[in-house]
């Protein structure tokens, strides 16, 4: 009943050797989703970079652009600065929540359709199909002796390997600096060397992890699979086989000979050959499944060609399936997806993007921050009055220089002046220019007569353009005459 | 031990164990982990034979690549010195009074002012240059011996009453102990604290200040910066502003020292500190008549 390929038979051996997974060219609905998906997120990731976006003469040009050693990160119109990194750690749980969404629903949809690790290796077995031929050619060059011939086609599919492998961990950098710029100094060996060893190590797990580990790190590697087992349960809807319609198998012959003895299944082995990562799907749920549901497509067309319904192997959920198997009507798709987990998973998900949203659109993009000198706490000046220090940072989050006035608000009669405006234009307003998207730092020095207590009063920053963004920081003035 | 047994479900032996009728399938592992498993043990084999690995009785071994953290550290400073020079080239040509023409040269020299001055200044003027009783507070606008950048930057390289140095800053006040009974030392007192409004003076007072005290300190108790005379008339008080501390200050007067930094330190860190110490937000802008510096030893007060 096993096929021997595909269990290893209980053994006392304490290592298994990996078998290729020459999988089967096959097409149908999902099949042709999957060809979908796979040129979605390919284009996705390699053309992001190229795309531009006009933020003015003092920002980049490019879309979405990780400016690591500015500290920016840009996606269209949005630019984040370090202090607003909780956008992306929300984003960040937005995709973890997104994941259990989607598991809850759809099962492992990003499994079977959106890993990269998916998406890269079925790039590279359509490589194995179009260099070496479908399974069976593939199987016999496998077993075949190294001869000149074999040398000769393993070294054009492994450099063409090489090339896709490069071209994923080019395209990586390209995030992460303006991409024409670097593309140009790339090649033209003026690179940073961070730049070359992130594509020299990208291009050697692409190769590893698509052209040769493949399912393996799926099975083995990818933790996502262990926490899935979790996930799922009997309400989760996930590629199987009702083996209570499959079961006895029995090859078209012997149902014809025996009628009402034998089940649905034919036992063509067609589900295992298509599979990509070389399981039999008919022995039930399994951590090797990423539920790309070609074995749906391979089933479903000898379904028909023997004439039995199609969906022998299908996506349902492990409870539909005993229903069924009782003798209920299959229930519709939308009931599994409408269910209170996924849900409420969708109102957390969405209420986090919200959220965000919200965030994003009331943010200013002025800010004050003031760090008052605690070594020495105040000064005498020569004429008795008292002298604190303000470390106070103008940040301008707009794309140009802007004008800002900072205004002490309370301790009448202080004035102050900065390291760069002198004691003599001392005052209670002085106005900066904030560089385009930067962060200015001044040291202020706020002055106040002799018999001025300690006590508290306020810094207001106010841009002087339109917007007339503002913001106001409260902050402690020490004196010699306590509080 | 022995019940090892076929699990129906995957067809994988279990290992035997059993707990609480939890038992564990004796699962095989893949080749290629064991080979990966066994390249990292030659990495690890090739680590130790190029890198300080095991210690020995006296030192370690040394590695092949002759790799140590110090020699890294040195490196890193090497490039850190690197990266500083064209500064401090150009700190070297440009003369510390016109510094502030470049904000930019400034701005660096302020930077490396603030990290020479926890080496070599904070023991005396603290960490934060607010100095303490006898040591001179170098956040404020009172200046013994001048407070633009070129007057710094001469205290800096001479120092104050260093011996051994020709241009050193030179003064002394002397000791009025014995020469005054206590009544004229109390009017001279009153007169010195009339000047900042504290005391009432009175004709003794006066006169005795005008005998002793005018040619220094000035006849409002304004001080003079070429000798380092301490202005009497604002609220900075060296030694304590009670009467009794300035009583002491008259009777037997102490004077602080500053050792000359010019032998020490190169010429561009001192550039460096005196930019950071006029940033600090009493420094005064330069004036070319002040240029002279107070380099001659005083003979009398």
């Amino acid at each position: 009943m096993n096929n021997p390929e595909i269990i290893p038979p209980p053994t006392e051996k304490l290592y298994a050797s990996s078998r290729t997974v020459h999988n089967k060219r096959i097409d149908g609905p999902f099949r042709r989703f999957k060809w979908a998906m796979m040129i979605v997120t390919l284009t996705i990731y390699y053309v992001t970079p190229w795309i531009r976006w006009d933020r003015g003469p003092y920002a980049p040009d490019q879309a979405v652009l990780v400016d690591l050693a500015g500290r920016r990160f840009y996606m269209f119109g949005i630019e984040i600065w370090p202090h607003e990194f909780y956008f992306v750690a929300g984003m960040l749980i937005m995709a973890g929540i997104g994941l259990f969404l989607v598991t809850s629903a759809v099962g492992r949809a990003w499994c079977g359709y959106a890993c990269p690790q998916t998406v890269w290796t079925d790039l590279f077995q359509h490589i194995d199909r179009f260099v070496d031929g479908d399974r069976n050619a593939r199987r016999r060059l496998e077993e075949a002796p190294w001869t000149y011939g074999k040398v000769l086609r393993r070294a054009f599919k492994w450099a063409i390997y090489l090339a896709i492998a490069f071209a994923t961990g080019g395209a990586w950098i390209l995030y992460f600096a303006d991409a024409p710029t670097l593309f140009r100094q790339f090649f033209a060996l003026e690179a940073a060397p961070v730049a070359y060893v992130t594509v020299a190590v990208l291009t050697l797990t692409t190769f590893v992890l698509g052209g040769f580990m493949r399912e393996q790190v799926c099975i083995y590697m990818c933790p996502w699979p262990r926490i899935q087992t979790a996930m799922l349960d009997e309400k989760s809807l996930i590629v199987t086989y009702k083996d209570w319609r499959g079961e006895p198998r029995g090859s078209v012959k012997k149902a014809e000979k025996s009628p009402g003895e034998f089940g649905d299944c034919i036992d063509c082995m067609q589900c295992v050959a298509v599979c990509p990562t070389g399981i039999d799907i008919r022995e039930g749920p399994q951590i090797g499944c990423i539920t790309c549901a070609l074995c749906i497509d391979a089933c479903d067309r000898v379904m028909k060609d023997v004439g039995r319904p199609r969906g022998l192997i299908d996506y349902a959920t492990l409870e539909d399936c005993k229903s069924e198997a009782a003798g209920a009507a299959p229930r519709p798709v939308w009931k599994t997806l409408l269910r209170p987990r996924t849900l409420i998973y969708f109102a957390i998900w969405g209420g986090i993007g919200l959220a965000l949203l919200f965030a994003l659109g009331v943010r200013s993009h002025t800010d004050l921050t003031v760090s008052p000198d605690r070594n020495p706490p105040y000064m005498l000046l020569k004429d008795g009055s008292v002298r604190n220090a303000y470390t106070l940072r103008l940040r301008n989050m707009e794309s140009r220089p802007r004008k800002m006035e900072v205004a002490l608000k309370g301790l009448d009669g202080a004035v102050f002046w900065t390291d760069t405006i002198g004691r003599g234009q001392a005052a209670r307003r002085q106005t900066f220019t904030v560089p385009a998207d930067e962060l200015l730092t001044v040291h202020a020095y706020v002055m106040a007569a002799a018999d001025t207590a300690s006590g508290d009063f306020a810094f207001t920053l106010t841009s002087l353009d339109e917007q007339r963004e503002s913001d106001t920081v409260d902050t402690q003035f020490n004196a010699p005459g306590g509080e | 031990m022995n019940n090892k047994r076929i699990d129906e479900a995957t067809g994988t032996e279990t290992v035997g164990h059993e707990w609480d009728g939890i038992e564990e399938l004796n699962t095989p592992l893949p080749r290629w982990w064991l080979w990966t498993f066994y390249l990292c043990v030659l990495f690890s084999i090739g680590y130790v034979i190029v890198y300080p690995a095991i210690p020995l009785l006296n030192k370690g071994t040394e590695g092949l690549w002759g790799w140590t953290s110090r020699g890294q550290l040195a490196e890193e400073m090497a490039e850190a010195e690197k990266a500083h020079a064209d500064v401090r080239a150009k700190l070297a040509q440009v003369p510390v009074e016109q510094l502030p023409e470049d904000p930019a040269l400034m701005a660096a020299a302020v930077a490396g002012g603030r990290a020479a001055f926890k080496v070599n200044c904070v023991q005396c003027h603290g960490s934060g240059a607010a100095g303490g009783a006898g040591y001179p507070n170098l956040n404020d606008d009172d200046w013994l011996w001048g407070g633009d950048l070129k007057a710094i930057e001469t205290t800096l390289i001479h120092g104050i009453r260093q011996h051994g140095d020709k241009a050193t800053r030179q003064s002394q006040m002397p000791g009025f102990a014995g020469a005054w009974d206590a009544a004229q030392l109390g009017a001279v007192t009153d007169h010195v604290l009339s000047f900042s409004g504290k005391a009432k003076s009175s004709a003794v007072g006066a006169q005795l200040y005008a005998d002793n005290c005018i040619t220094c300190h000035g006849d409002a108790g304004q001080g003079d910066r070429a000798q380092g005379a301490p202005a009497l008339n604002d609220a900075i008080w060296l030694y304590g502003s009670s009467r009794a501390d300035i009583e002491r200050q008259i009777l037997k007067p102490r004077m602080g020292m500053m050792p000359a930094w010019g032998d020490r330190l190169d010429p561009v860190t001192i550039r460096m500190l005196a930019a950071y110490v006029h940033s600090l937000g009493g420094g005064e802008d330069f004036v070319e008549a002040a240029e002279q510096p107070a380099a001659t030893p005083d003979e009398q007060p």
